[in-house]
């Protein structure tokens, strides 16, 4: 390679890439292991982390308190999964066969509520679902109900808050898939004596499963993790391994368990992303 | 030129058949009768209609109006998975996440036959399209041919009364396309199941079909043998979309029994023909093959013409000369026989290569009108 060459090809990767890299390894990669670090560092009396090494963060992960909300937080993360897919399937059917005109306008229904910080969101379900809320003096006024339903702070809230927040990134992967199949499968396999629901479990269902499995990816992750979600419409009832980190930062102050939490959370999800590899999923997909 | 299929048992009966999208009339007033273990073209330019009527008889489309008959009975109401034809599309539409077997079996396994019957029918299929030892494979791992072969074997193996191709070839290349057609005529033959193949190649139509069917903005202009589609088009539009002719227009001035003189614009000339009458407005189609020439007038014909330009292209050498109006004339000669490029030739032809075509368009009116005025 010739000195040119070498010049020619360094110097704009460097301007193109180098920022990039500058911005990652000091907002994300040093942070990181900063955290990793933290996880096996102690804290003295002041709660002060201190550089000593300890693996007392990590025994304290089998806390069975801490145990129960890990599983809570699965369970929860698989109902929000579970319920995204039976809701997005149908509808990202409905709009990948929708005519183009009308499927931006269906799409963008989809997209533009995302466009809210989804704090104010999730509060405004609080407002719709409170005692005091919307739903409730609606149901009063009717003379539906004599006293406020109590909707707020439980499992299914959360959930609920859950699924409303993470719906479109159930629905995106799932268009891609269902936007590029070929309509002559369909008709074909009709033409070779299917009835709709036959082609259906035969043909459809098969041939996104990669899209259910992107989105899968993409709701069960976040909702480890949207602590915010379940301190709002949970009201601490339902905690998530989120809510754990968060309050080991926060009011815990106890920042080197808190590390360790974080350290589990971002294995779980390496170990997610692995498995969807490992079962033949595309990266991707993952990227939308 | 026999036909070779029996023509007394109509397997499909499309009658008076539209097809409205919109503002667009796709297929007009179809009537077209298919008969049973015929090899059947539908043949036209891209948006002629042809895979629409295929997509109706299969049943992904529902006709505006009209009927369609399979053995007798109208299938209006039915759904495609209950119409007994089946179809092979251009892309193929091979379940990409089935292996070859299963693409094949998928007809019989939704019809809950035994599995025992399955694999055996399967395999047989297999063998029939030459691709035993395949069935393992994948759709991404096969070539297009292949692709092709298994598309068939899927739809055949359901034993369809009418087996519909929609540009079956399209995607193959030349060498590829030739060899499939010799095998899709073989498995017709050896099968006996009704084709209906929609293309636009008119080779291919020519070469593999009993009958042809000509369609052109929907309209159905001609069905007939292939022979005859050539011979004896009875349409302007046959006339110039199969090979390549010359078209003369101009009216009818004297009928000898069954020889014909024609007024152009540009002289006299002759053909035969029966059923014409005087002053009727007809077109005169002739096969650059068939003109002739010669240095002196010939009776009957006034029509002269310079060569323009003369190419040789191998065993034949074509020629374009041009009439007094200005308008071109292919002919096409042995590559022995080249015209004077120096000074006017006479054309001429034998009455019998010169085909009469009624011909009852507005455009044609106005030509015979300046005729007339002139």
């Amino acid at each position: 390679m010739t000195k040119h060459n070498l010049k020619s090809n360094t110097v704009p990767a460097v301007v193109m890439v180098g920022p990039v890299a500058l911005w990652l390894s000091f907002f994300v990669a040093i942070p990181l292991l900063y955290v990793l670090v933290m996880s096996f560092c102690s804290i003295d009396e002041h709660y002060n982390v201190i550089f000593k090494f300890t693996l007392v963060n990590y025994q304290r992960l089998f806390n069975p308190n801490y145990v129960q909300i890990y599983g809570q937080s699965i369970l929860i993360a698989f109902l929000t999964t579970l319920i995204c897919i039976l809701l997005a399937y149908p509808f990202t059917m409905f709009i990948s066969r929708t005519l183009s005109n009308k499927k931006t306008i269906l799409y963008m229904l989809v997209i533009i509520p995302f466009w809210t910080n989804s704090l104010i969101r999730i509060y405004g379900w609080k407002t719709f679902l409170g005692s005091t809320g919307w739903l409730n003096t609606t149901l009063m006024h009717l003379h539906l109900i004599d006293k406020p339903l109590d909707l707020l702070y439980n499992r299914g809230t959360t959930v609920l808050g859950m699924v409303y927040c993470l719906f479109p990134f159930m629905v995106l992967p799932l268009y891609t898939v269902l936007e590029k199949l070929d309509q002559n499968l369909l008709e074909a396999s009709s033409d070779l004596g299917a009835k709709g629901h036959t082609t259906f479990f035969k043909i459809v269902l098969p041939l996104s499963v990669s899209g259910i499995f992107s989105g899968s990816i993409m709701v069960f992750i976040p909702t480890l993790g949207y602590f915010f979600v379940s301190d709002i419409l949970g009201g601490g009832n339902t905690d998530l391994i989120g809510n754990l980190i968060e309050r080991q930062f926060q009011s815990g102050n106890n920042w080197s368990l808190g590390a360790a939490l974080s350290i589990i959370l971002i294995l779980i999800t390496l170990l997610l992303v692995k498995l969807y590899q490992k079962c033949g999923g595309d990266m991707d997909n993952l990227g939308v | 030129m026999q036909i070779g299929v029996n023509m007394k048992n109509a397997i499909v009966e499309i009658k008076d058949v539209n097809k409205v999208y919109g503002v667009n009339h796709i297929v007009k007033d179809l009537n077209l009768t298919v008969y049973e273990g015929e090899f059947l073209t539908l043949l036209g330019s891209s948006g002629c209609g042809k895979t629409t009527t295929l997509r109706m008889i299969a049943g992904f489309e529902e006709q505006t109006s009209g009927s369609i008959l399979v053995q007798g009975e109208d299938i209006a109401s039915k759904a495609p998975f209950e119409r007994d034809v089946n179809t092979v599309f251009q892309s193929y539409a091979l379940f990409p996440h089935m292996n070859v077997y299963d693409n094949v079996a998928y007809g019989l396994k939704i019809k809950k036959i035994k599995k025992a019957e399955i694999k055996k029918r399967v395999m047989d299929m297999l063998d029939l399209v030459q691709l035993g030892g395949f069935e393992k494979r994948f759709p991404s791992n096969l070539s297009g041919g292949q692709k092709q072969r298994v598309a068939i074997a899927r739809a055949l193996i359901n034993k369809p009364k009418v087996l519909l191709l929609d540009e079956p070839l399209g995607a193959l290349d030349l060498k590829l396309r030739k060899q499939m057609q010799l095998e899709l005529k073989r498995l017709q033959k050896k099968l006996n199941i009704t084709f209906i193949y929609v293309t636009h190649d008119q080779e291919e139509a020519l070469s593999m079909s009993d009958r042809v069917a000509i369609m052109h903005q929907g309209v159905l202009e001609q069905v007939d043998i292939p022979y005859n589609i050539y011979e004896n088009p009875k349409t302007k539009f046959v006339a110039t979309f199969i090979g390549e002719t010359n078209l003369f227009e101009g009216y009818v001035k004297e009928i000898n029994g069954s020889e014909v003189s024609v007024v152009i614009e540009s002289g006299i000339i002759k053909g035969k023909g029966n059923d014409f009458s005087l002053n009727e407005m007809i077109a005169v189609s002739v096969r650059p093959e068939r003109m002739k020439y010669s240095l002196t007038p010939v009776e009957g014909f006034t029509i002269e013409a310079v060569v323009k330009e003369q190419v040789y292209v191998g065993a034949t050498l074509k020629t374009i000369a041009i009439l007094p109006n200005g308008s071109e004339v292919k002919l096409e000669r042995l590559a022995g026989q080249a015209l004077p490029l120096e000074g006017t030739v006479f054309l001429y032809w034998e009455n019998e290569d010169a085909k009469l075509i009624h011909s009852p368009d507005q455009t044609f009116y106005d030509a015979v009108e300046n005729i007339k005025l002139g």
